[in-house]
């Protein structure tokens, strides 16, 4: 294969990466802007969509393209309903102070982690894509349903775009966003904002997760990656800016693809937690956003 | 004599707001000086400047014939510029005799010996009347006695230039004549810079006052010119004297 | 803090170490292994304390410390022979190099960002580990070979794989760190830390220059941790980079909030009781980062000043 098509192919496994991680980010993104919530157990949420999705999907049988439109819609609800639930029992009730909600959402991350080990098990196991249409490019084929994803991620980005800039909920989300304690005053019940935002964070995660758990498995442990991959984006991007977050995505997601293939797996992650960190430390608003002064 | 505080077209700009406008001022050694002015004139923002709290858009300060505009604020400190805050900010947590402590170890020159740092702090407290409080919580104390220990804790620093940021705010009328009469104790060893909204008080204390008006000095002179003055009186008292 | 009964104080560590000693003699042989290893990781708990209890400042990076004291003394003696107590300093000095350049880095950023960057040069120091592998055994780790682990006094020879041995060391260390922690918190530094953790901007206007004092802080903290990673290294003989790994980070924080933050003896207590509930949980589950889990969000929940913290608060205003 030529110089080329060589990087077309890696340009597009760069941009299935980028649509999932989109996706992830968005969801860390949209909590710790509106809520100022960092929450560590995100990853844990993915990784929930996926396994869910692997259940679903093993419990419904028939036609694959069934059961993962069925796991496309229940698994992201399951995750959005226990993420509504930790919210109410504990984030809550410690008033979301930003380094309490730290500590417990890294004691969720352990319990679901756990859990996830006791009833699912150790293995990582496979969920069959809905559709196997392979596309036939003149140098190459490839899998329709990867493009699928990048269709399905930027459809679900502009939505929530949408709403968010369009809608009276988006409305209501900005608002809590810029000054929680006046949109208190003018009515707007935060309480319920903030659990509809954490909820609506893990459901984008799980979704993204089950998008991508047909070309990868599912695995307990499958969350870790994300998690870090998301704090780099949302990071990069600038905290709680939704262009922000899909151009470092993207950035990210093209440059992971490349970049593992001149270093090593590890090397690579080890440039990125450094650049990232260093990006925190010396340009805490992100390489795109500005400073409030 | 040269003058212990001076600031050469002092500004501070947030966004398009002139909070401090071009200020050019002068304080002598051993005033007592009042800073008065209607909300948002930018008395807090000037001597949040002078103090090193925040760092001005242009223009200088000199204290003591060095000018100090690129120092840090504890570096200020420690040249004897002392700053209480206008809203009480004592370690609640921490005993009475802690939080005079922290500044009494710090300007002590053998703050190692527990001996000498327990006579400076009860120094400070007696002259406050909070001694009997020495063990109680910061915190516990009522707003009056937390207003007299962020003075305390000013005194412990042996200030040359102490700056009291509205500091009979919320006192009942007994605590202000104390505090009066404190005031003018201080006033022996350092110069301070007053700001202050209860007229009664500046007039009993102070030597001089300078008028503050939309981030420029807008007169200056002692109490009997600025209670003449038409311009502050149409500023500043409204049209009633 | 307060100036009252420093004699009960002293008595009581004094006493709690004393209790230790005895103990050597009186527990069963598992018991007396596993509380050598707790003692040694009470005093990383001590280390982290100084930090997190006493300037506030939460790191979720603190393993990268007690790593490089880890690595630090246990390759020192596998790759370059070095004897024991060579090592040992050579442990120590590279958590104080490291806490050092990331106090520098870090404290640039306050609250959630200095979690978060903590969190990130913890995990590149731990892929650090995995990306050498060759040097350092990777995930695997490597075994302190037993003839490196002996101290030679010219003829006599202390021989650290000897349970008594081994624990009197630990016993050692500890109260070491503990004496020293106790007379930190109730200098004139102590009160200035605690100062920085209750106003920050109300202790820089007393003249206190706070980073350099915060950067104090981190050092010592890093130390403290250093110092109890290759006490690990040498006294139990192996070193592993899960050592080095988040969990390690979370454990400490978890020890010390169970115990007590800013109480001088909460961490000793907050390992002892974890390693409690773990080892009788045990029996039951295998899922002990479950226990983990919960024990974290209960705490910060329902009992955020820990043990002794509460303890202080509720009877024992006087303790350290």
């Amino acid at each position: 294969m030529h110089f080329g098509p060589h990087l077309l192919l890696a340009a597009l496994e760069g941009l299935v990466t980028s649509a999932v991680l989109a996706l992830t980010a968005l969801g860390l993104s949209l909590v710790f802007g509106v809520m100022r919530v960092v929450n560590v157990a995100h990853g844990e949420f993915f990784m929930l969509g996926a396994v869910l999705a692997w259940a679903i999907t093993a419990a419904i049988g028939g036609h694959p393209a069934l059961g993962f439109l069925a796991a496309l819609v229940i698994a992201p609800l399951i995750v959005g309903a226990i993420a509504l639930v930790a919210e109410r029992l504990v984030l809550r009730r410690l008033n979301y102070n930003p380094e309490a909600t730290i500590v417990a959402t890294i004691g969720m991350l352990y319990i679901i982690q756990q859990l996830a080990l006791s009833f699912y098990g150790p293995e990582a196991r496979p969920v069959e894509p809905p559709f196997s249409y392979r596309i036939l490019l003149p140098w190459f084929g490839y899998s329709g349903y990867k493009l699928s994803i990048i269709a399905a991620s930027a459809l679900l980005l502009i939505a929530t775009w949408l709403v968010l800039t369009r809608t009276r909920i988006g409305l209501i989300m900005r608002a809590t966003q810029y000054d929680s304690e006046t949109a208190q005053a003018f009515g707007i019940p935060v309480g319920r904002v903030y659990g509809g935002v954490f909820a609506l964070g893990a459901m984008l995660a799980a979704i993204a997760a089950v998008l991508i758990v047909p070309i990868s498995q599912a695995h307990y442990l499958m969350g870790q990656d994300p998690l870090l991959l998301s704090f780099i984006v949302v990071i990069i991007g600038g905290l709680g800016s939704l262009r922000g977050t899909v151009v470092a995505a993207v950035l990210i997601g093209l440059s992971d693809g490349i970049i593992s293939m001149f270093f090593s797996p590890t090397l690579a992650k080890i440039i990125a937690t450094l650049l990232v960190a260093m990006v925190l430390v010396f340009r805490p608003q992100g390489l795109f956003g500005t400073t409030s002064r | 004599m040269t003058p212990l505080l001076t600031t050469k077209g002092l500004s501070r700009h947030f966004g398009g707001l002139r909070a401090v406008d071009g200020v050019d001022f002068t304080l002598m050694p051993g005033e007592i000086r009042a800073v008065i002015g209607p909300n948002g004139a930018g008395k807090t923002t000037f001597v949040s400047l002078v103090s090193g709290r925040i760092q001005p858009s242009s223009g200088a300060i000199v204290f003591d014939g060095a000018d100090i505009t690129g120092l840090p604020a504890y570096i200020r400190v420690r040249q004897g510029i002392a700053y209480t805050f206008q809203i009480t900010s004592v370690f609640a947590n921490l005993s009475t005799y802690d939080n005079v402590a922290l500044p009494v170890q710090r300007t002590l020159s053998d703050g190692r010996s527990k001996g000498a740092v327990k006579a400076g702090v009860m120094t400070a407290l007696e002259r406050t009347g909070l001694a009997d409080r020495a063990h109680m919580p910061a915190g516990q104390l009522s707003y009056g006695h937390q207003r007299l220990l962020e003075v305390a804790m000013g005194l412990a620093l042996k200030p040359r230039l102490l700056i009291l940021d509205e500091p009979t705010q919320g006192l009942a009328d007994s605590e202000i004549d104390n505090f009066i009469t404190l005031v003018r104790e201080i006033a022996k060893n350092a110069t301070v810079l007053l700001i202050e909204h209860n007229m009664p008080v500046v007039m009993q204390l102070a030597d001089r006052i300078t008028v503050f008006n939309a981030g420029k000095i807008l007169a200056e002179g002692t109490p009997e010119a600025i209670r003449e003055n038409a311009a502050v009186q149409e500023a500043y008292l409204g049209t009633a004297p | 803090m307060s100036e009252a009964s420093p004699a009960k104080a002293y008595a009581l560590h004094l006493g709690v170490i004393a209790l230790l000693f005895v103990l050597s003699f009186v527990l069963p042989d598992y018991y007396h292994g596993l509380l050598a290893r707790i003692m040694v990781l009470a005093v990383f708990a001590m280390g982290y304390n100084m930090l997190f209890g006493y300037v506030g400042l939460l790191s979720l990076g603190h393993a990268m410390f007690f790593g490089a004291g880890l690595y630090g003394a246990g390759l020192a003696v596998i790759q370059l022979g070095w004897s024991v107590p060579l090592a040992f300093l050579g442990g120590i000095a590279c958590g104080a190099v490291l806490a050092l350049v990331i106090g520098l880095l870090a404290l640039r950023t306050t609250g959630v960002a200095f979690m978060i960057v903590t969190m990130m040069f913890a995990q590149v120091f731990y892929l650090l580990i995995l990306y050498f592998a060759t040097w350092t055994g990777g995930d695997q780790g490597q075994v302190v070979p037993q003839p490196a682990r002996v101290l030679n006094f010219g003829t006599t020879s202390l021989d650290l794989t000897n349970p008594t041995v081994r624990y009197m060391s630990a016993l050692a260390l500890f109260s070491l760190v503990l004496l020293v922690t106790l007379a930190i918190v109730r200098s004139r530094y102590g009160r200035v830390l605690v100062a920085i953790r209750e106003n920050e901007e109300r202790t820089k206007m007393l003249g206190y220059d706070t980073f350099s004092n915060k950067l104090i802080a981190v050092v010592v903290s890093g130390t403290i941790c250093a110092a109890s990673g290759a006490a690990y290294a040498l006294l139990f003989g192996y070193v592993g980079s899960s050592f080095a790994s988040v969990q390690y980070s979370i454990l400490p924080l978890l020890w010390v909030l169970l115990g007590g933050a800013a109480t001088t003896l909460g961490p000793l207590i907050g390992t002892v009781f974890m390693y409690y509930v773990i080892d009788v949980t045990s029996g039951y589950t295998s899922a002990y980062l479950l226990i983990v889990g919960v024990a974290l969000i209960l705490l910060v929940l329902f009992f955020p000043k820990g043990i002794l913290g509460t303890a202080r608060q509720r009877w024992l205003g006087w303790l350290p």
